[in-house]
């Protein structure tokens, strides 16, 4: 029955090959961790993967209570926490994930740095790899203000100052971030939603496609 | 590939009309131990994922993710902090060489050249050789803005008594408890815990909210005349049948609340 349904769709749009670009490709013994336990380096990309998936499906599902207005916010992610089933699991994993993201990050990016796994021809691949780092850590800032507590609220406060202090453009550069020169508060918030839930996202999808098919391309680097 | 004339097509798309079979590669002459990643690998990758799954939600169960109190422009008593991940560049700007008349070094130029490296590193380290002792300018400034961010981070955090900070922020929802502005504890509480505890009980910047409080009413007796951590000694001074009523009147506020 499925294999007939395979068939099917294979006779119309020729799937095999794309199945095959996907799944089939080998697996050096130097990066399997079943020969080599020190292979588990390798694993750090990956978990980087497993937990970007975890903080969209979790985001995903965070968006069906919360409310990006400063009435609301707060409350929205308190009802969250305390009267949603379960609300304060969904919450917990996009928060701890966003912590636990960045350090898999930072451990995928220094096994590639000391093993010296960046040099011809994965430079470009590098820096994919490095803009991703930078969208993650814009996710973060973004994500922080969200909740519209104290913490947020203040924190955001002093990042926006920072941007301020940039030269010629810092004033244009906060105005644009926080919908305001002087004040952070609604405008700021649904922008900052925006920017945490489409902009970042969208960025981040392209640049993890183009991480991912130069990887395919070129293959894991070999052995030191 | 099928090329030239005779080629047939599905309809009038593009798809060929010849079936490529479904085979996957041979890995058996690829040199070493090597696997197919589907389905061989795949599911050994998947049990480190479950397990990786496990671990995180046992993190996740154990510590709750912090919510405070609703944003307060007002609280000018607040001290900000970013998330731990950018706890390295807010110490930064502490630095002399990095704030006043240097921000632009704090805010730019510093983590511009670092970042900068980073992105870079493929063409900064552009020798042949992939071992960490071929390259040891690279490798040394890796280990060295490493060092220094964990130096930073630790700066920053090792000073912060996040328990504290978190008590004294707890969430306090908006709630419909009405306090009574004529019961005769209230006067008491105006008096000697107001300044701190807030007007409606709901804290401050050094005090933390008294609604759900978890102390009993002889605690909360003994907390006002003796003080508790950061909280000074002999906030109340009067009489112990006004010290009932002040108990009286906290612990009236707090059984509303529930």
């Amino acid at each position: 029955m499925l294999q007939k349904i395979y068939d099917w769709i294979d006779d119309r749009i020729d799937i095999t090959p794309i199945w095959r670009d996907i799944a089939d490709h080998e697996v050096p013994e130097h990066v399997n961790p079943a020969h080599h336990f020190s292979a588990f380096v390798y694993c750090f990309g990956g978990l980087t993967f497993f937990v970007v998936v975890i903080q969209i499906l979790s985001g995903m599902f965070l968006t069906m209570y919360y409310v990006p207005d400063i009435e609301n916010a707060w409350k929205s992610v308190y009802y969250l926490q305390t009267e949603v089933a379960h609300g304060q699991i969904v919450r917990g994993m996009h928060h701890w994930g966003a912590s636990v993201v960045i350090v898999m990050l930072l451990l995928h990016t220094l096994r590639v740095f000391f093993q010296g796994a960046y040099k011809k021809p994965r430079e470009l691949n590098w820096i994919v790899g490095v803009l991703i780092f930078f969208i993650m850590l814009g996710l973060g800032f973004t994500g922080y203000l969200l909740p519209w507590d104290n913490k947020a609220f203040f924190a955001t406060q002093v990042g926006l100052e920072i941007a301020e202090q940039v030269p010629f453009i810092g004033t244009q550069l906060k105005t644009l971030l926080s919908g305001d020169p002087s004040i952070v508060g609604a405008q700021t918030l649904t922008r900052f939603f925006a920017i945490h839930v489409f902009f970042l996202p969208a960025a981040l999808f392209g640049l993890m496609a183009a991480h991912f098919i130069l990887i395919r391309r070129q293959g894991i680097s070999g052995p030191l | 590939m099928h090329k030239g004339k005779g080629m047939k097509f599905v309809g009038d798309s593009r798809i060929s009309a010849e079936r490529k079979p479904n085979v996957p590669k041979d890995y058996s002459e690829y040199p070493g131990r090597t696997e197919a990643f589907w389905p061989n690998f795949l599911l050994k990758e998947w049990l480190v994922g479950a397990v990786f799954l496990a671990g995180f939600l046992t993190l996740t169960l154990a510590h709750p993710s912090p919510l405070e109190g609703v944003a307060d422009p007002t609280n000018a008593a607040y001290i900000p902090l970013p998330d731990w991940y950018f706890l390295f560049l807010y110490e930064l700007l502490k630095y002399e060489f990095a704030s006043g008349d240097w921000t632009i070094l704090g805010i730019l130029v510093l983590p511009g050249i670092a970042f900068g490296g980073l992105l870079l590193a493929p063409f900064l380290d552009n020798g042949p050789g992939r071992r960490p002792h071929q390259r040891p300018i690279a490798v040394g400034m890796m280990i060295l803005g490493l060092a220094s961010v964990m130096w930073l981070t630790y700066e920053s955090a090792a000073h912060v008594d996040w328990e504290s900070r978190a008590e004294a922020n707890k969430p306090i929802p908006a709630s419909d408890v009405e306090i009574d502005t004529e019961d005769p504890g209230y006067a008491i509480y105006e008096n000697s815990c107001l300044q701190c505890h807030g007007d409606d009980l709901q804290g401050g910047g050094a005090a933390p909210a008294l609604i759900g409080t978890e102390h009993s009413a002889e605690e909360i007796a003994t907390i006002a005349v003796e003080g508790i951590g950061s909280m000074p000694p002999e906030q109340f001074q009067g009489s112990d049948e006004e010290l009932q009523q002040l108990v009286d009147f906290i612990v009236s506020v707090n059984e509303q609340a529930e």
